[in-house]
């Protein structure tokens, strides 16, 4: 069992003939890359898809994971990486919804939200909702910082950018996603604060 | 009066740990003494504390045994460094190391060190016979083709260039 290893020490098992030990590092990370692949394709069959594939490619490189960084900024320069080139060959709009069709998504969420909100009166699905209303890359920075526990030079090193501009981006994703609660979920965030 | 904007740029920073020391004390002080700074802090940290709590999305129940199965048909790649000989990698180096010292020698023997100060340059450029080079088709053909892949290979540049300034600028 591979469970209490910790990540490097699973990719040395791994190298060393035992396939069966990379099952704990997909199930270790498989939320994290599924949720950045979502925030990409915003279709869960394409970021199933994605995913599986990021995790083939991975394991297909795994010699070359030296442990200069975590474990995790590597594969999270995979997705970056596959998600990047996923949009590209689909050529899938990652554009905000503030462009068109915008609005009938928002209140299909909208709606969701507001039976959520009625069951379980959380104000986290609101935030959640309102994520998946940001752009692509608004959503991963967000999604990396918070979630995936990565540093501002981790996330620099994972989207090939300056920390500087990781820093600007990270405020302004902040900013959206403010405005986005306060455009689509007025009320609720009239009952946050 | 600082802008809303400044007010929060700065709370953020302070809030992921990025402000200096002295930076951190003013925060402090302004949160404790300001009902405007101590408000939005309160707003902002309430965010901050959401966004944390926001659910990771789940994958299928399947998605670790679909990954092993496909795994079961690949193997690992040998590294990258395993099938890249640096001797190879040194050999071309020096070979073009070798080339640039033996152009700058001979160019170097070249040079009429009695000539004196004169700038004059010693060749008249008017009398060089500059069909001498560009006779031949295949010159001119291997000339045209490094102009258009040149251009191309700019194209390419200028273009990531843009891409990147409009990512950063996002």
């Amino acid at each position: 069992m591979s469970a209490g290893l910790s990540d490097k020490e699973i990719i040395d098992k791994v190298l060393a003939g035992d396939q069966q030990a990379y099952a704990e590092l997909v199930t270790r990370y498989q939320h994290y890359v599924f949720t950045l692949a979502l925030r990409f394709t915003n279709n869960r069959e394409d970021a199933e898809e994605l995913s599986q594939d990021i995790f083939v490619k991975t394991y297909r490189a795994l010699a070359d994971f030296k442990g200069a960084s975590k474990f995790s900024t590597w594969l999270y320069t995979i997705v970056n990486t596959t998600c990047i080139s996923f949009l590209r060959k689909k050529r899938i709009k990652t554009k905000s919804f503030e462009e068109e069709g915008s609005i009938e998504i928002a209140d299909t969420i909208h709606g969701d939200t507001n039976a959520s909100l009625a069951e379980q009166k959380s104000k986290i699905t609101m935030v959640n909702n309102a994520i998946r209303l940001l752009g692509a890359d608004d959503a991963t920075i967000i999604t990396l910082f918070y979630k995936s526990e990565q540093s501002l030079e981790e996330i620099a090193q994972i989207l090939h950018i300056e920390v500087n501009a990781v820093k600007v981006r990270l405020y302004r994703a902040r900013t959206r996603l403010k405005e986005k609660m306060q455009t689509f979920f007025a009320e609720d965030v009239r009952n946050l604060y | 009066m600082q802008t809303e904007k400044k007010v929060e740029e700065r709370l953020w920073e302070y809030m992921d740990g990025l402000a200096t020391e002295q930076e951190k004390n003013i925060i402090e002080k302004l949160i404790a003494t300001d009902i405007a700074w101590k408000e939005k802090y309160n707003d902002l940290l309430e965010l901050q504390q959401l966004i944390h709590s926001t659910d990771l999305e789940e994958p299928s129940m399947r998605f670790t045994k679909n990954v092993m199965d496909e795994i079961a048909k690949v193997h690992i790649a040998p590294a990258t460094k395993s099938y890249l000989n640096k001797n190879i990698i040194r050999g071309i180096a020096a070979v073009f190391i070798g080339m640039l010292v033996f152009i700058f020698f001979y160019a170097f023997v070249q040079i009429d060190w009695q000539a004196g100060s004169s700038t004059a340059v010693p060749v008249k450029l008017k009398n060089f016979d500059y069909n001498s080079i560009f006779s031949s088709i295949s010159i001119n053909a291997l000339i045209m083709i490094n102009i258009i892949l040149g251009l191309f290979l700019l194209d390419r540049y200028l273009a990531t260039k843009k891409k990147n300034y409009k990512a950063q600028a996002r």
